[in-house]
């Protein structure tokens, strides 16, 4: 971010300076930026009764990241911030992209090369013989 | 003698807002942790398809209008307090203090809905992520709603302005880890 973004009272509130010309014209319409989430919200509610699998995925998980970074950029102004926070943000998020690298093989396949996930398997037969039979659609009914 | 928070400015952004992004970097492990162990199970058990049938699209996507509506008066707070206009920022403050009260109502109507369909949280492994998830995510509307309303009094004389911008850093976070429960919950059946 740049130095003129950012003003400094001699309370030490140090802001972002938003709207004020004297912070460098950087001028959000908060309200506009709201309007485009609610607008977006809506998309990703009306995706599904498409029915299609790949319109779903893109309405609901592609439109909540413009979402988030429409958030993190106009109401958390990590535009106007200094780049190592981005950076450490950015750092976190790469580490979960670890932890799902190294558990999800064993949690998304319920086999692989000399292993099976026995109980995880009959869970799943189990449920979705359940479902298909009409079961479970009250918790009650279900158990 | 004001804290040092408002005072030290060592890496170049004021050390109390500095400590609100850490505290999101460390909340992004924690449901970055969770919401991504949901992930691939919901991807290695297709029965969670069903199972997430059950849950009220309708409600979710009301609280998450809500939420985008009160992370809309964090940010008007914000603007309001960069301005020095403590007595707006209090008002602000208890509008995004309302959005979280109707989020919280909505969610209590919400599960005790589900609880009384018998999907509670030891039903399966779908309802365990689900309540574990929303639970942890409703705690942390609820930790926010008490910090805006404690600052909020400070911040109606004009003083501590400086607060206004942390708490609602924290909401945004808040409402963009909603954004991604929404589908993912709510949305992908």
């Amino acid at each position: 971010m740049t130095e003129t973004a950012h003003t400094h009272d001699s309370h030490g509130h140090d802001s972002h300076g938003h709207g004020s010309p004297e912070a460098g014209g950087h001028d959000t319409n908060y309200v506009k930026i709201w309007g485009i989430l609610l607008a977006l919200l809506c998309v990703s509610v009306a995706g599904p009764f498409l029915g299609i699998k790949a319109v779903t995925l893109v309405t609901a998980f592609g439109i909540a990241l413009v979402k988030a970074y429409l958030v993190a950029k106009n109401f958390m102004h990590l535009n106007l911030e200094k780049r190592y926070i981005v950076y450490l943000l950015i750092t976190m998020v790469a580490l979960m992209g670890v932890f799902y690298a190294g558990a999800s093989p064993d949690v998304m396949e319920h086999h692989g090369r000399n292993w099976v996930n026995v109980a995880a398997q009959q869970e799943t037969a189990r449920a979705l013989a359940e479902q298909a039979a009409g079961g479970g659609e009250h918790g009650q009914e279900a158990h | 003698m004001r804290p040092i928070a408002t005072t030290r400015s060592a890496t170049g952004i004021p050390t109390g807002r500095l400590a609100v992004w850490w505290v999101i970097a460390s909340e992004i492990v924690i449901f970055g942790g969770l919401l991504g162990s949901y992930i691939m199970h919901r991807i290695g058990h297709p029965e969670f398809g069903g199972y997430a049938a059950h849950t009220n699209t309708v409600a979710g996507a009301f609280n998450t209008f809500v939420l985008l509506t009160s992370s809309l008066s964090a940010v008007l707070a914000h603007k309001a307090a960069e301005a020095k206009d403590g007595p707006k920022a209090f008002k602000f403050l208890w509008l995004t203090f309302l959005g979280g009260l109707v989020f919280l109502t909505v969610k209590s109507f919400e599960w005790h809905h589900e609880i009384s369909e018998g999907f509670t949280i030891t039903r399966n492994a779908f309802w365990s992520f689900y309540y574990c998830a929303a639970g942890l995510h409703a705690c942390h509307i609820i930790g926010g709603m008490i910090i805006m309303a404690i600052i909020s009094f400070d911040v109606k004389q004009n003083k501590e302005l400086q607060r206004v911008e942390l708490i609602g850093l924290y909401w945004h976070f808040v409402d963009v880890v909603w954004i991604f429960l929404f589908p993912l919950l709510y949305i992908a059946k």
